[in-house]
Order: C-alpha cells, then structure tokens, then sequence
C-alpha cells in the first residue's frame, strides 16, 4: 500500500467530504487537536486539516473537508484510490486531556468532526461530555449519530430551526446553563464569530472556554509565522502553540481580519479553475 | 605565466530594469573567455589563504590551476574531494568574506573571482557531462539519519555516503532543500541548481524523504531505535517580531512567511499555483540583513510603485552582503538609514497605512563592536507602507526541542554542544541554524561536514 492513498471516500453533504487516508506514521503519533497538512498537486496550496480520526494498527487517519475554495475542491474531487500528494503530521499541540468533570464540545459545521477526537479522548479520561452542535440547516449536521453514542448528552441547534433547537450554539449553551449543567470548560471550534461569541458566553456563565484558531497557514510546520494570533495580548503561532488556545482573551475579530486577506485572490482563483472544469467536488 | 595584473573579471548580469521584472538568475555564467582570463589571474600561492579561509576547505588554487589546463572536468572533481554541493556555493558564499577576502591579490589588483570561477566549473561541467558521482566507502553496516535537507543537512548526507553509512535525509516540507528553497529566490539561486545538487547527492545512495516532521512524524528517541546516529539540522524557525502594536496588521508580513510564498510556493506564478501573496503599493522592509535584501528584491520583482529598506543603523553597519545592496540598488530598492520603527498604522480596516518612526543617531559601540543606534528626541515621523516585510531575524526551529526534552538548549532555544560538538544525548550531533540561531549557507555546510566526521568516529570507535 502506497502512502497518502485515499482508502475510503464518504459524501457526507454536498460540500462536506470524509476521507480515510494510508499514512501510518501520522496514524501512530495523532493526538487529538492535531492537524495534518495536505497537498494535492504541483504547485498546490498547503492546507491545513484537522484530524478527525486515526487507527494506529490499520495506519490510517481520517480528515473531513468542506469545499470552500478551488484547493479543498479539488481535494473533494479525488476519489477512493488516487492520493493526496502530501500529507504532513500529525502537527500542533495536543489538546491537553484531564478529568474536569464536565466538559462541553462545541462544534459549528465541520467543527463537529474536528471536536470530535477531543471528545472522545475527555470521555476516556472519565469526564461527563456533553456535545453542542451547530448548523445552519439540518443537511449541514455531520456526525450526529457518533457524537450522541460517545457523548453524555448531545444538543443540536440550526439556524432555521430545521432541526434540533431553532438557534445558534449559544443558545443552547444557556439552555444547558440553565438547566443546571455545571460545565467546567468548553472546546469549541467552528466559524470564527461563532467561537468568538460562544467563548464570551461561555466566560460569562463561569466555564473556561477553549478555541481551535484556524489562521492562515503555509508550512505548519513552525517556521514562516504566518500563522501569528493574539493570545492575551501577545503574539502566538498557532502551528506549533495552538491551534486550541484559552478563548477568553483571543483577539478574535484580528483572526477575521488577517484570514479574509486573501478572500479576493481566492475568489478569482476558484472562479479560473470552476471556468474550465468538470466539476465532481460538490463546489456547485 | 600568471597574469594577476588583469582586471577583474565581473562577469555579466542581466540589465536591472529587465530583472527587476523576473526571477531569472541576475549573474550570468562566465564565458569560456572570461572564465580562462580570470583563473590565469590566480598566482597558485603555496600555502594558499584563500583555501585557509573556506569555511569547507575547497582546494582553490589546485581547482584553478585545473581550469587553467582547460580540464574543467578535474577542475569539478578537485572541488568536490571537500564540497559537494559547488554550484550552490559558487553563487550564495559570502567570498569577499572568506577566500577572496584573502587573497593575496585583494588590495593590489583585486582578489580573483573566485565565486564565479566555482560556477563555471560546476555549472561547466555538469553541462558537459564530466560530473563524476564521488565514490563511496565500502558499506559500514550503519544507518544515519540527517533531520532536515537544509545547506547543513545535506553537507552532512553526502559526507557520511561518502564514508560508506546508508543515510536517509527527513525533510518535513514537500520540496527538498531548506532555507536554499523557501529563503534564497531564484534569480540567485535557480531552483534546477537546487535539484542537480540534491541528485549528485541521491546518486550516492542517499534516501531522501518529504513529509517528516522529526519532532511530530517521529520523535527523535524513535529514531534512535532505527538509526546508529542522528545528526540534527533542522533550521531556523519561527521568526523574531518587532514587538511594536500593529504588528498584527493585515499586510505586515515576516520575512519567512514572504519569502515561502514567493520561493518555495512560487506565489509569484499565481493564480497557476495555488499560493497567493498580497502585494500593496509601497513596500516597506524593516532590517538589514541578507533576508531583508531577498524580501526586498522579491517584492520589487511583484510591481509595486516603490520598495523601501528601513534599517535602524547606517549604512556601514548593514549585515547584509554589499553585492547584494548593491543589486538591490540597481533594481530601484531605496534605503532609509538611521530609523526605528515605533507603530505599525492601520486602517479601519486593519490594514497597514503607515509606520510611525523615530530616527536616530549613532551612540556608542554595542557588544559586536556596532555602533549602537540612539533615537533622537521629537524625530516622530510616518513612513507611508501598503506591505510591511519584518526581517530581523529568527529563532531555532521549536519543535525538536519541546519533544526532546533530553536535549539541552539554551534560552534562545538553540541547541547546546560540548567541546567535541555532540548534544546532550549520546549519538546526537547537530549543526547550523538549530545550533547558531542564525547564520550562513557556509557555516551551516562546514557544521555539517563537521559533524558528519564525528559521526565518523563515532560510528568507528564508538565515541
């Protein structure tokens, strides 16, 4: 078996695509919060893609992508069999896993299956878990039947109310509040006003929020600095720091701004490569 | 008979105007004629100072007299006996710092070309089909394994196949080669010159692997069970940053990051690769060294109106190599002397307008004997920027050090080496960056062919 080949593809939505990939050192040394960096072609973009899973005896990991631009597109076009031209990893800081009691993960659109691997390693260290998950439509909730056969308790919430809670995750983050959850921290990833405002919330009502920062990356590997974010007012590289920081003093709307820099380029970019071809990435 | 009299040979460049449009090559080769009217120059000094001076010990005065034969072949094979990447270092060596800041000839006449003499002769012969691959030891049964495939890495790859050791080079990018790669752009270091050299050394039976990032792939305790010896060169890391507020800006970028862009994912090329870079009006680079000249000279190569060097200290103090000043010069860069940046401006957008400035004057000397830069008081001034590219300087790469915690290093976080150059873990050798914090291509290949004969005697007597 050739390294980097995809053995399973799964359509998991019309943008959102499940790949397991042979790659067994990363699948040996994965902790939960990682991430691997991933390369499709010559003259490809290094992207940065949390893992969602591995199996050290089978020497695969497992990566959820969601096609937003003509990189992750094409990412989503590769079918079983073909490979990745590379896959870097397991990068970043583990997520440091104790017994805090309760904890909650909070996913928004594919942050579920990035705090999914965080929720899995808080359930085995003997914590009550319980799951947040957003959306804005009920076809955009992945992995909801996994998360509530791990989790202690699973809550979704979408935007139009198509399914579960008719709100946003903060909504159902005061509910659990209300209801009397004591939740002693919260790891939240998804978009980043959704982290940002979850963290706030989170802060408020006296759960120590976490977020997994998704800046803009070019090795990954702790060396261009590319991926700086403010972290209690000091500078922090995200690839070799984070992702996952301590929420309550980000400088979140700065990681807005630094990672719509290239929103432009990146249009025209996608709109080349949709120009002249035959889509099969769920893109359009 | 020698003819040290001659001028020098300066060889040819491509016309500023022209190049500061492409990432071509600037120096051209040296023609035959050139090449031949330079190394008559050469008087064969016994006892040679320019030899004494290489950092890898090239055989310059026996090399030169070879191309004097005309044998550019033997030539090539001389140089190798000591350096094996030639074409490498015939184009990023500081000379005018090592051999050809020594020779006998500098002050009277002009020191011989030596750097382009090295070109010709590598680039020649490879052409012509004379590069032999260098013969390898007789196997020895060990396994070595060199983190990283940066200038020092590979220096210490192809001298330890040279002792007969199977080695494996782990590179966590996807393209071999380091800072030559993503650091040195092109138009002074071809990419195919990168590539020829990294084959010479797989043709001696060195692996080399993408995707490793020794550290998170591998630890090097894991490593230690497959390999007889380590040698660590994994580089320079996360960059330093001024510290001023704005920094943050959208459009504030660190050297490194610029510099990865445009070289090793070829952003100048976009939208056919994939890796933007956001190029705005005017370009300003803080720092004065070999990166800032490189950030500078690539930034004036994307178009905008104008690019600015701002360094804190004058123009004598500058780290950077004069040829490169220069070239930068040619191609339009400016030079603000005497300024240290306070704030980076932004706009209600968060984007860069502007760096507020004070200027200096020169106080006393600092611990290196450079001048210390005194601001002077209600100097304030905004220096207009569109794109600020911060360059001074870098950290050892992180990541070997936080998961090898038997590893010893310093506060900066570069590696700690007793007399005998090993780390603190028995069979762990290091060199470049990871031990200097910030150096040349040269030193980090002399630390490479040092270490590798450690490693060499350590694999022999086990010590």
């Amino acid at each position: 078996m050739e390294e980097n080949t995809i053995l399973k593809k799964e359509n998991l939505n019309s943008a959102v695509v499940k790949f397991v990939i042979y790659k067994p050192l990363v699948a040996r040394a994965a902790r939960a919060g990682q991430f691997v960096i991933l390369r499709g072609r010559e003259g490809g973009e290094r992207v940065p893609v949390t893992l969602v899973d591995w199996d050290a005896q089978a020497g695969t990991i497992t990566v959820i992508i969601q096609a937003i631009g003509k990189s992750t597109g094409m990412f989503n076009s590769l079918a079983s069999g073909e490979k990745f031209l590379n896959v870097a990893g397991p990068l970043g800081t583990p997520v440091e896993i104790k017994n805090y009691g309760t904890v909650a993960v909070v996913g928004g659109g594919v942050g579920i299956a990035e705090v999914y691997p965080i929720a899995r390693a808080f359930k085995q260290a003997g914590n009550r878990v319980i799951a947040v998950l957003g959306a804005r439509t009920k076809e955009l909730l992945i992995l909801e039947k996994e998360m509530a056969s791990l989790c202690d308790k699973t809550v979704c919430a979408t935007d139009d109310g198509s399914y579960g809670l008719k709100g946003m995750v903060t909504d159902a983050v005061q509910q659990l509040y209300d209801a009397g959850e004591k939740i002693q921290a919260g790891f939240i990833i998804g978009p980043i006003p959704m982290m940002k405002f979850t963290a706030r919330l989170m802060d408020k009502l006296g759960m120590t929020p976490y977020a997994s920062l998704n800046p803009i990356m070019l090795d990954g590997t702790g060396m261009c600095g590319c991926c700086r974010v403010t972290v209690e007012g000091r500078v922090r590289f995200a690839c070799v720091e984070g992702p996952m920081f301590p929420a309550r003093t980000i400088d979140f709307d700065e990681l807005i701004r630094r990672t719509s820099e290239y929103k432009p380029l990146e249009k025209e970019s996608l709109a080349r490569f949709e120009k002249d071809h035959v889509c099969k990435c769920g893109l359009h | 008979m020698p003819n040290p009299s001659a001028p020098r040979q300066q060889g040819k460049q491509q016309d500023p105007q022209v190049r500061k449009k492409n990432f071509e090559e600037v120096a051209q080769i040296f023609t035959p004629e050139e090449a031949c009217a330079e190394a008559e120059r050469c008087l064969t000094c016994q006892n040679a100072r320019c030899q004494a001076n290489c950092p890898v010990g090239v055989q310059i005065p026996a090399f030169i007299a070879l191309l004097k034969k005309g044998d550019v072949g033997a030539a090539l094979s001389k140089i190798m006996e000591t350096s094996l990447l030639p074409a490498i270092c015939g184009r990023v060596c500081p000379q005018e710092k090592h051999c050809e800041g020594n020779c006998v000839l500098k002050d009277k006449f002009g020191s011989v070309n030596i750097g382009m003499l090295e070109r010709y002769t590598a680039d020649t012969a490879r052409q012509k089909g004379l590069l032999k691959t260098p013969q390898c030891a007789a196997p020895s049964g060990k396994k070595v394994v060199c983190i990283g495939s940066g200038p020092s890495s590979i220096a210490a790859a192809a001298e330890l196949a040279r002792a007969g050791h199977e080695v494996t080079v782990l590179e966590a990018l996807h393209a071999f080669g380091g800072v030559l790669r993503y650091g040195i752009p092109s138009f002074r270091l071809p990419r195919e010159v990168i590539d020829r050299e990294i084959e010479t050394v797989k043709a001696m039976g060195v692996k080399f692997q993408t995707d490793v990032l020794v550290g998170a792939t591998e630890k090097v305790a894991d490593l230690l069970r497959q390999f007889d010896a380590v040698y660590i060169g994994s580089g320079a890391g996360l960059p330093t940053m001024l510290g001023i507020p704005g920094e943050s800006a959208v459009g504030v970028y660190s050297a490194n990051e610029f510099l990865t862009r445009v070289n090793l994912m070829q952003a100048y090329k976009f939208p056919q690769t994939d890796t933007p870079v956001q190029i705005g009006k005017r370009v300003v680079v803080l720092g004065g060294g070999n990166s800032a000249m490189d950030a500078a000279r690539c930034a004036m190569r994307l178009g905008p109106d104008s690019v600015t060097v701002a360094y804190r200290r004058s123009a004598a103090e500058m780290p950077a190599r004069a040829a490169e000043v220069l070239h930068a010069q040619e191609e339009g860069v400016q030079f603000e002397y005497l300024i240290t940046p306070k704030e980076v401006l932004q706009d209600e957008n968060g984007r860069v307008c502007g760096i507020r400035c004070t200027r200096n004057e020169l106080g006393a000397p600092d611990a290196k004997g450079r001048r210390r830069p005194v601001e002077i008081a209600g100097s304030e001034f905004v220096l207009p920027a569109d794109t600020v590219i911060v360059a001074i300087g870098q950290r050892p790469n992180p990541i070997i050090a936080k998961t090898t915690p038997e590893l010893k290093t310093s506060e900066r976080g570069v590696l700690e080496l007793d007399e005998q150059g090993k780390t603190s873990l028995p069979g762990v050798y290091a060199g470049g960056d990871i031990i200097r914090g910030g150096a040349t291509v040269l030193l980090a290949m002399k630390d490479g062919i040092e270490a590798a004969r450690r490693i060499n005697r350590y694999l022999s007597e086990g010590k």
